[in-house]
């Protein structure tokens, strides 16, 4: 079973203008994430998340403390940690299933035995019929799909989605978040999922962190199981509807909100 | 008053036509800048150019020494196609001037290219050839032509890096931009799957400049063509330049004419195959 910790690790960039001040974008985040949690990271625009995540891919190096995973330090992007962009990031020259297969590639696995690992993947994703379309022909939730069974295909430790539903619209949004749940199922890894839709993050997670901005901070988590109830009842509007999903939802924006509050009057 | 206004009228509506101010049809998108095909167009305008050659020259209103007629020139072409003309046949001069153009052409692919996507992701790279292809890059060949003969002689040698120098900057730059297109997530999205430098570089940094690489190749040709004239004025033995040139000294303005047209219909002919070619390879161009 994999581990992924970060220990007191902070992210300070450097000031933007010559007169400004640093940004502290990161201060003190301690988190564990292992077996099969599903973390979101909640929070508004400009607190942190995408930092959280680069630095978890290896894309940053944190300006203090410890990010290991399996008890080794990061050093960089690796195939033990999958990614998926908010704007999926596929190749438009690569047809999806190229696209799909693109790490395997990488890593000189031959033709028809990733062209198998590839076509596994999308039919996961429900798109094993669209193998020799290109990115171009494919609708704004496909493509994430792509995005996702790629990242699946090197098998990672666990998979690090950045607003990977953010750029959908809301139906689609919906039925997409049912994919993602049913695919971590599946496949039993731990995924860092990074939102700023409360209901959304709230219906998905196992563990929740709210994030407060500057500096960039977890000011509360929480444990949830409403991810259980849509196993259970295949019925996400429902659950989203009930009276306990509602009481969260309202806790969490009056946390966000009364931050924002904090902050406007310090 | 009423024909000023009814005048008025019909030329605000042509111009509300041309301008798009109306709802568009179904299928057009309102407001698309030139949205429509205009081959036709291109073809009727072709078409009266030529007629209007022929009717003014075979009126008699001009000299066939400033214009001479469209037949005349035909007929030279079939003349000089099996004559000589300024020590060569017309496919001689062809020849020379091909192997010339492609020549630098195919140096410059195999340079500038790999100079431009160096220049794009290494600042080594980038601060070595910036300055010396920004300098000299605005200068015109025929500023540096002298220079060349000086150093290189007469020869195909000095002519061919004539017109390499000129081809090359347009090349080198577009490529370089190019690198720029690709988008940061797609770069660490090949990190992250476990790529190293050199597959970010030619799996996705080469392979998502090439709408701009394929761009530069064709502005490329188009700076050869342009230097081809210069590059055969000195000393050379044949050439289509050098054929244009000599005719246009003794005045044969039918040769000059035909020179034009067959510099033109090979440069047009190559830009078609080029953006054949720009179909086949990124064929997603301009959809994502
Ligand atoms: N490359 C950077 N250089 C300087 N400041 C940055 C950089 N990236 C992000 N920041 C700043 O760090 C803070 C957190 O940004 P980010 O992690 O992108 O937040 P989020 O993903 O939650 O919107 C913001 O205030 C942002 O302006
Ligand atoms: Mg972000």
């Amino acid at each position: 079973m994999s581990v992924l910790e970060l220990k007191s690790v902070s992210v300070i960039y450097p000031p933007a203008t010559k007169t400004g001040e640093d940004v502290h974008a990161l201060e003190n985040i301690t988190l564990n994430i292992t077996g099969n949690d599903f973390v979101v990271a909640l929070g508004a625009s400009g607190c942190g998340k995408t930092t959280l995540l680069n630095v978890m891919a290896g894309f940053i190096q944190p300006s203090g403390g410890e990010v290991l995973l399996d008890s080794k330090p990061i050093k960089g992007p690796g195939a033990d940690r999958g990614v998926v962009f908010q704007q999926h990031a596929l190749l438009p020259w690569l047809n999806v299933i190229d696209n799909t297969s693109f790490g395997l590639m990488l890593q000189k696995m031959k033709t028809d035995e990733r062209t198998k690992v590839a076509s596994k993947y999308l039919k996961l994703v429900g798109l094993e019929e669209f193998q020799k379309h290109y990115p171009y022909q494919l609708s704004g939730g496909m493509r994430q799909r792509v995005g996702l069974a790629r990242a699946l295909t090197s098998d990672p430790a666990i998979l690090l989605m950045d607003e990977p539903l953010g750029a959908l619209d809301a139906l689609t949004r919906e039925i997409m978040q049912e994919l993602v749940l049913d695919i971590w199922r599946e496949t039993g890894k731990m995924v860092f999922f990074i939102t700023h839709s409360v209901d959304e993050a709230i219906f998905m997670a196992t563990r929740l962190i709210v994030m407060s901005p500057r500096p960039g901070r977890i000011i509360k988590s929480y444990n949830l199981d409403f991810y259980q109830r849509f196993f259970k009842t295949r019925d996400a509007r429902r659950v989203k509807s009930q009276q306990e999903f509602i009481d969260v939802r309202q806790e969490v924006l009056n946390i966000i909100h009364g931050d924002e509050i904090r902050i406007d009057q310090g | 008053m009423s024909v000023t206004n009814s005048i008025k009228e019909v030329s605000i509506k042509n111009l509300s036509k041309i301008f798009g101010r109306g709802a568009v049809k179904p299928g057009e998108s309102y407001g698309a800048p030139g949205i429509g095909s205009s081959t036709a167009i291109s073809v009727f305008t072709s078409i009266t150019l030529i007629f209007l050659w022929w009717f003014i020259t075979n009126m008699g209103w001009i000299e066939p020494l400033f214009l001479p007629t469209p037949e005349a020139v035909l007929k030279k072409f079939a003349d000089v196609s099996s004559e000589e003309f300024a020590g060569s046949t017309l496919w001689g001069h062809t020849k020379a001037s091909l192997f010339r153009v492609f020549g630098s052409f195919f140096l410059a692919c195999v340079t500038a290219i790999p100079v431009g996507i160096a220049m794009g992701v290494n600042r080594i790279f980038r601060g070595i050839f910036d300055p010396p292809i920004e300098f000299y890059r605005p200068i015109p060949p025929l500023g540096y032509l002298p220079l060349t003969i000086i150093w290189l002689g007469i020869d195909d040698v000095q002519k061919i890096t004539l017109i390499y120098l000129a081809v090359f900057a347009p090349m080198a730059l577009s490529a370089r931009a190019g690198v720029r297109s690709v988008t940061i997530e797609q770069i660490q999205m090949a990190y992250s799957l476990g790529a190293s430098r050199g597959q970010v570089i030619w799996h996705v940094i080469v392979k998502g400049a090439m709408p701009e690489i394929i761009t530069g190749m064709r502005i490329g040709i188009g700076f050869g063509w342009t230097t081809l004239v210069a590059a055969e004025m000195v000393a050379a033995e044949a050439g289509i330049g050098h054929m244009v040139l000599s005719a246009a000294e003794f005045l044969v303005t039918d040769v000059v004419i035909m020179g034009i047209f067959v510099i033109g219909a090979i440069a047009y002919m190559f830009d078609l195959f080029m953006r054949f070619i720009e179909r086949k390879v990124v064929p997603w161009k301009g959809k994502m």
